[in-house]
């Protein structure tokens, strides 16, 4: 099958008032049709600047693509214009954004926000444009649509201004949809419902989903595929079960055992010792070695390989390396 | 390759030297040439203002009526007015009278604003809704026409137009310091000191006022062309200081009198007046730009 | 609702007889009564004149006597105009004050919202810089200095347009932009800054990434957020238009309130400057009333009734 979107070697810089900032680098990412793919990482990882940079919805003018391409159904996006990102936006591809609270207009009804982007894609009289959007309300699951419609934002709450949103990001059915931490600004109990209207909708609709999230739980509940992130790169890939049950990179295990277990209540929680590399200073080599537990001296001088761990499940560390030279000593 | 473990050394994060909020307000103030320009005007300014009257043979108040209405010449650089007075000197002399005005009005308003808004934000419940709710009916009424009364009623004069102007328009200084303290409040750091048992001075010195300074001085900064500019619509409808001192305002409303004859005579005074008033904007943006949190936002993603 | 309107006018009313108690007290803070400034009056001419307007009364009969009177919209007579009341004078000037006024308003809020869009449209572009530095400028030429360069260079050196008078249309246009001048600056880099924030905010990145075009994006979700400062500076404006018509009024010499103002200020007629600033006040207040009213139309985050609240 070809893949729906394929991200090579993407690079993306910012600049700031304190210089360039290399916000994102020689990320790869792909995603199949009708698949859910996780990214999972810290704040600040470069999640969600790779999921705005594939839509093009970085500010234009700070942000600066250095290297790599976006390929959507084998055609590279980075060339095209602003005019053509919007007949892709909206149509084939939605985002749903972390914050429910400020990412709808204030001052528009919902039913306005939601017509809108109707209007766009299909031409509908207002009277069927106001019957879908109260559709689309209810297949998110909002009580009473057709009042949802002329309410305006603030008098929602979080839960279901999200909804609103997915709502909207869902309008025209889109083949791809990035979730970007559309649960973390969410209480718990509403987060699960909305967790579930995002599997009910992916699979009615059999579009694409890539879920950002910090929240591993999360993840993986929802994802088959899943990338891990750290300070810009990505530093391990596989499914669900490399991820949870075999992983390689040293990062990835430090996530998980900072995760409690509620089945084992004497595990111990070690946690990673250390904070994020300031992105102004990044390490030369691995990204990960000051904090890594196994770092060696190579790690601090060049940036570490992908290696294969099992078939579709890969790491970028030098410990491979090593273990092979250590293999040939012995021999 | 070396495959050897790193040592604890290897692992310390490089130094960095932290960046206050000082710095940063500094690094994007160089990074802002209109505010440089504007600084770098602002100075020169003052410094005329200070030092040029000594700088020229002529005095304010000197009249020749054998040079009265004289062009610009090696002699009167900027000519003489209708009573033969030097003009350049007149201009530097109103640069003193316009800049000081600016200052001590904009002083005086701060000292009000500080005291009012700081009581009403810290003292906050019923204390501050009645505080801010005479501000309110206050900002409703046009506090020129009071400026104007005010300078009827008590002669118009240097003190007098720094007290009429400096006890106006204070209110705008009074809401900014309320709001940087209500914010300010509400933070987590202060609140985390007040659960440390800090005592409200202590709290007050280390967090409250350093943390309002940026919004003052812009604020202030902001206000000192308004004051100039206030007193020079009072010089015009013959409010301002009284001859044979003159403000620019003052100046440039004698000049617009002989413009058709004597351009020069209203051009020097208004050249003066605008370009300080651009450099006091320019300034105040830049600084607003720089120190104040609140459009921090923009410029740093 | 109306029990909002209602307490918002019992509030002016309190507020307005506070303005009229402390002018009032100002105007008779000066030493000497009103007759004695100039030239000296006979004293038998004196006391038929203070008789007249009752200044030989006590001072609390005189405030007393004028709050009544103010209360049913009786601003007194004028001193250096015989036989006419403020009254009067109000009526017969308003009109010409109030013409120059709208338009000059309208002229302010049009130009200066929409370079305030290009410049913020085309943000750190030349066309920005250019409209921003001729914003700087504006707001930093007083109007009367902008008031002559217009005279000096439209009516003297390029004679296409009168200097002075009220005679029609023609006569209209170089005062009004010297009047509108500084308010269309000032709205100009309101509406600029405001709609840069706006455009920076996530519900702008949520409808770019559903395909909504520039155009949308400009006119539905920025602009209607950007212009509630604009909204809320328009009784500012409507303050600062009035002080510019003192200083535009007399340099063109139109016959409108605001010259009256200035007249009586030189005159030292005290009822009439007494009675022009309530009227202004007043004026002022009830402009700040109607925006109150106006803004919860445009943002529904706010309700007539929350609006001081906040």
């Amino acid at each position: 099958m070809n893949p729906l979107l394929e991200v090579r070697h993407l690079s993306i810089s910012f600049h700031t008032y304190r210089g360039l900032l290399e916000a994102v680098h020689d990320v790869s990412i792909t995603v199949h049709p009708g698949e859910t793919v996780g990214i999972v990482g810290e704040s600040g990882c470069g999640k969600s600047v790779t999921s705005q940079a594939v839509m093009k919805l970085l500010p234009q003018g700070a942000a600066e693509y250095r290297t790599g391409e976006i390929l959507w159904e084998g055609r590279d996006l980075l060339p095209l214009s602003e005019s053509e990102m919007n007949g892709l936006r909206g149509r084939d591809m939605a985002m749903i954004f972390q914050d429910p609270m400020t990412s709808l207009n204030p001052v528009l009804t919902i039913g306005a926000q939601l017509c809108e982007g109707l209007a766009l894609y299909q031409k509908l009289s207002k009277q069927e444009q106001r019957t879908r959007a109260a559709e689309l309300l209810k297949a998110v699951g909002l009580t009473s649509p057709e009042k949802r419609l002329d309410q305006y934002p603030h008098q929602l709450s979080g839960g279901m201004r999200q909804r609103c949103l997915i709502a909207m990001a869902l309008s025209c059915s889109p083949k791809l949809l990035f979730a970007d931490e559309p649960t973390t600004a969410l209480d718990v109990t509403t987060e699960a419902q909305v967790l579930d209207v995002l599997k009910k909708m992916q699979a009615e609709l059999g579009m694409a989903v890539v879920l950002i999230s910090h929240n591993l739980g999360v993840i993986a509940q929802m994802c088959r595929r899943i990338y891990v992130m750290y300070a810009g790169t990505v530093v391990e890939e596989g499914t669900a079960e490399d991820i949870f049950y075999r992983p390689a990179h040293p990062y990835t295990k430090g996530l998980l055992a900072s995760l409690p277990d509620p089945s084992d209540r004497e595990k111990v929680l070690t946690g990673i010792p250390g904070q994020a590399p300031d992105l102004f200073h990044m390490p030369k080599g691995c990204r990960f070695y000051r904090r890594c537990p196994q770092a060696m001296k190579a790690c601090m001088e060049a940036e570490p390989p992908r290696e294969e761990a099992g078939p579709g499940h890969h790491y970028t560390c030098w410990l491979a390396a090593a273990e092979r030279r250590r293999g040939d000593g012995t021999h | 390759m070396d495959f050897t473990p790193i040592t604890e050394a290897d692992r310390r994060e490089p130094y960095v030297a932290p960046q206050t909020l000082r710095d940063r307000g500094w690094h994007r103030m160089k990074g802002n040439p209109l505010a440089l320009w504007g600084m770098a005007i602002v100075i020169v300014m003052t410094l005329l203002a200070v030092i040029g009257p000594f700088l020229s043979p002529y005095t304010y108040a000197d009249q020749s009526f054998s040079d009265a209405n004289a062009w610009p010449s090696a002699a009167h650089w900027f000519g003489t007015d209708s009573l033969g007075r030097d003009l350049f000197v007149r201009v530097l002399y109103g640069a003193r009278i316009s800049l000081s005005i600016g200052l001590v009005a904009s002083l005086i308003n701060v000292f009000i604003g500080v005291i009012y808004g700081g009581i009403a934000a810290l003292a906050g419940g019923r204390i501050d809704r009645i505080m801010m709710h005479v501000v309110d009916i206050l900002y409703s009424i046009p506090m020129l026409l009071y400026v104007i009364l005010l300078m009827v009623v008590f002669k118009p004069g240097l003190l007098n137009i720094y007290l009429a102007l400096g006890i106006a328009y204070w209110l705008n200084m009074a809401r900014v310091v309320r709001g940087q303290i209500l914010s300010l409040k509400q933070q987590e750091y202060v609140m985390a000191a007040r659960s440390c048992g800090t005592s409200t001075w202590q709290i007050l010195r280390r967090h409250m006022i350093p943390n309002c300074v940026g919004p003052i001085i812009v604020t202030l900064t902001l206000s000192i062309p308004e004051a100039i500019f206030t007193e020079a619509f009072l010089s015009f409808i013959g409010l301002g200081v009284s001859a044979p001192m003159a403000s620019w305002g003052v100046l440039a409303s004698e000049g617009i009198n002989s413009m058709r004859s004597f351009p020069f005579q209203l051009a020097f005074p208004a050249l003066a007046l605008c370009i300080t008033m651009l450099g006091f904007m320019f300034l105040g943006d830049g600084l607003r730009d720089a120190l104040d949190p609140q459009h921090q936002k923009e410029g740093s993603r | 609702m109306a029990i909002y309107l209602a307490k918002r006018l019992l509030g002016a009313c309190i507020v307005l007889w506070a303005v009229i108690t402390i002018t009032f007290g100002l105007m008779h803070a000066i030493p000497g009564g009103p007759f004695t400034q100039e030239k000296k009056l006979p004293p038998a001419v004196m006391a038929t004149v203070e008789a007249r307007y009752h200044l030989d009364e006590p001072l609390w009969n005189q405030y007393v006597d004028y709050v009544r009177h103010a209360a049913v919209l009786d601003l007194g007579p004028s001193y250096k105009y015989p036989g006419k009341t403020v009254n009067d004078i109000i009526a017969e000037t308003l009109p010409v004050s109030a013409e120059l006024g709208l338009i000059s308003l309208f002229l302010a809020i049009g130009a200066g919202v929409l370079a305030g869009m290009a410049a913020a449209w085309y943000k750190n572009t030349w066309v920005d810089y250019g409209m921003m530095i001729g914003a700087t400028l504006g707001v930093s030429v007083p109007s009367f200095i902008f008031a002559a360069v217009l005279i000096q260079l439209f009516a003297f050196t390029w004679p296409v347009l009168p200097a002075a008078l009220w005679k029609g249309p023609a006569y209209v246009i170089l005062p009004a932009l010297a009047l509108a001048a500084q308010p269309t600056a000032f709205i100009m880099r309101l509406t600029r800054s405001s709609l840069v924030d706006a455009l920076g905010q996530d519900y702008i990145r949520t409808a770019r990434s559903r395909g909504i075009g520039p155009w949308s994006l400009l006119y539905r979700h920025a602009l209607r957020n950007a212009l509630l400062p604009v909204v809320s500076y328009i009784g500012p404006l409507a303050a600062a238009l009035m002080t510019g018509s003192f200083i535009v009024e007399t340099i063109f010499a139109i016959p409108g309130l605001g010259r009256h103002f200035v007249t009586s200020i030189y005159n030292r007629d005290y009822t009439v400057i007494l009675g022009i600033t309530i009227f202004y006040s007043f004026l002022i207040m009830m402009m700040n009333l109607l925006v109150d009213l106006i803004y919860p139309l445009l943002d529904p985050r706010i309700t007539v009734d929350s609006r001081k609240e906040e």
